[in-house]
């Protein structure tokens, strides 16, 4: 039986300074520590638990995983987040989430983190200063930035196995992950001036460790932050950073149902497994018509729409059969379903009518129109510009918001989801202890926090279980403790 | 789809006041409606443009990361 997906997402986002010889790592501190300012304290990262060169494959490799920022500007959020310098990105990464809806509103409210630190950023500039952010993961000149997703899965299933189950659904996903870009990067000059990813051109292997160079399509950094003997973090480095929620929502659902499946062995007996899963990653992204054939092994050919739609009905059959509690709630199993085959049916039949709906369609069709009001051409620098400006989080500038986006969540959701932790995972006793006990918890990280009891040392709370330290779990307990002591005694000391 | 929530752009909630639903008009009218809120989200878009576009994009310029 499939594993409880648990969930998380890390995206760093683009950061541009008005002054061009402003540094982007010392504006990226700016903007988190201006956020972190007005609130009470500052909870400090904890790096013990950070392996990032450990190897899925089975072998660790010091030095050539990415470094470990320690002396960057770190912090832990009482809605169960870390918000964070890395690579010269501000980066937020969601606290663990069990269904896809809390981790939808979890990603939510890092864009208002964001957008509140540009507020309070622009206060602590100077006149005319200012730090803009932008969710996106491309400047159209080479480089890229990730938007990353992380399920934990069942460290029984060969890791070979879910690279090759798993490699398909990744690159036929994009046709409604896609984040939309207007131009592409230099190796691919010359082909369609419109493309529905940010990501895919940046795609070289079909599987390593690497993240920022070389980046491979199944990226095989082994980093549980949880019980390594139950659990494997499967971390997915494919897909664009969304604004659009149904887009979110699908990109995270689908994916942990794919999961799923492969844990209980639906893959086993198909035959979806690409010949070139690289080209074909960017030939999908290419290819606005969603009709190109791609070839799989077996010989067959089939589109991206073909194949997303073969593993659409077998996803059916895999609920039908088994259920969907894997999911953290059937319901939002069924919502993932629903929209899913939505999706799909419209990209069929009219990707247009999905113009408020998906990033990509709605950036292209805006796109078009903008085109022939002014007479131009898609390589028009305004278009680039739009472009850069659909990603812009500042309200008064993002074109996203001007475009009448569906979405699934209210707004009040979204908001309490920047202060309260997700109530199903160890993000809960995170979040809970940060809001309770400020000034007694010194440091934290996804496993652990570590309180000051008024007596040295200081004493680490492990949580090697994300299931664990959930509101059902401690929230009574919690609310019997008027302090960390009292909570630590109550734990057994 | 289940019924979700849509929150659409106010100009849009305004024109539906009159209680026609997107789906009950004619084709034609559809399309007109379409149409001029998608104008109306271009004049939007002219005014937050960013003034000088090809520098804006120029200077758009960002390290690599993940």
């Amino acid at each position: 039986m499939a594993l409880t997906k648990i969930l998380g997402l890390e995206t760093e986002y683009g950061i541009h300074l008005a002054d061009p010889e402003s540094n982007p790592t010392s504006g990226s501190s700016l903007l988190i520590n201006a956020y972190v300012a007005h609130l009470a304290g500052r909870i400090e990262w904890d790096f013990l638990d950070e392996h990032p060169g450990h190897d899925a494959r089975g072998f660790d490799r010091e030095g050539v995983g990415p470094l470990v920022e320690r002396h960057l500007v770190n912090t832990v959020l009482t809605n169960g987040a870390r918000y964070y310098v890395d690579h010269a990105h501000p980066e937020y990464s969601t606290p663990e989430c069990t269904t896809v809806l809390e981790l939808l509103a979890a990603d939510r409210a890092g864009e208002l983190v964001l957008e509140r630190s540009m507020a309070a950023a622009k206060q602590m500039l100077g006149a005319g200063q200012e730090i803009v952010v932008y969710k996106n993961n491309s400047d159209g000149k080479g480089n890229s930035y990730g938007c990353h997703e992380n399920y934990l899965v069942d460290r029984t299933v060969p890791f070979k196995e879910i690279a090759q189950q798993f490699t398909a659904h990744l690159v036929t996903r994009q046709i409604f992950t896609g984040a939309g870009k207007v131009g592409c990067e230099e190796e691919f000059s010359g082909r369609a001036g419109f493309e529905i990813t940010q990501r895919a051109d940046f795609f070289e292997e079909e599987i390593g460790l690497e993240t920022t160079m070389n980046r491979p399509i199944i990226n095989t950094r082994d980093e549980p932050h949880a019980e390594a003997g139950q659990y494997r973090r499967l971390h997915v480095i494919t897909g664009d950073a969304n604004l659009s929620e149904v887009a979110t929502l699908l990109k995270v659902g689908s994916s942990s149902l794919v999961l799923s499946m492969i844990e209980d062995g639906y893959f086993n007996d198909t035959d979806l497994y690409l010949r070139e899963p690289v080209r074909a990653m960017h030939s999908v992204s290419h290819d606005l018509s969603l009709r190109m054939p791609l070839e799989l092994r077996s010989g067959r050919q089939l589109s991206a729409l073909q194949l997303q739609g073969e593993i659409y009905l077998a996803a059916c059959a895999y609920r039908d059969r088994e259920g969907l509690a894997s999911l953290g709630d059937p319901a939002v199993g069924e919502l993932i379903l629903s929209q899913w085959e939505r999706i799909l049916t419209a990209l069929e039949s009219d990707p247009s009518s999905l113009r408020t709906t998906l990033d990509w369609v709605a950036k292209y069709e805006i796109m078009q129109a903008y085109c022939e009001r002014h007479g131009c051409g898609m390589d028009d620098p305004r278009v680039a510009a739009m472009d850069l400006q659909y990603h812009d989080l500042r309200p008064e500038r993002s074109l996203f918001r001007r475009l009448g986006m569906e979405t699934l969540l209210d707004e009040a959701t979204v908001l309490a989801a920047v202060t309260d932790p997700p109530r199903t995972t160890r993000a809960y006793f995170r979040g809970e202890c940060l809001k309770r006990y400020p000034r007694q918890v010194i440091s934290a990280n996804w496993d652990s926090i570590v309180v000051d009891l008024g007596e040295e040392p200081l004493r680490r709370i492990p949580m090697m279980d994300p299931l664990r330290g959930t509101a059902a779990h401690v929230a009574n307990l919690l609310d019997e403790c008027a302090t960390v002591n009292e909570l630590v005694d109550r734990l057994g000391g | 789809m289940p019924e979700r929530e849509q929150r659409q752009r106010p100009a849009s909630e305004s024109e539906q006041s009159d209680g026609a639903t997107e789906e009950s008009l004619p084709t034609s009218e559809r399309a007109e409606r379409l149409k001029s809120e998608i104008d109306d989200i271009l004049d939007e878009i002219d005014e937050v443009l960013e003034e000088n576009a090809e520098e804006f994009v120029r200077n758009y310029v960002q390290k690599g990361g993940q």
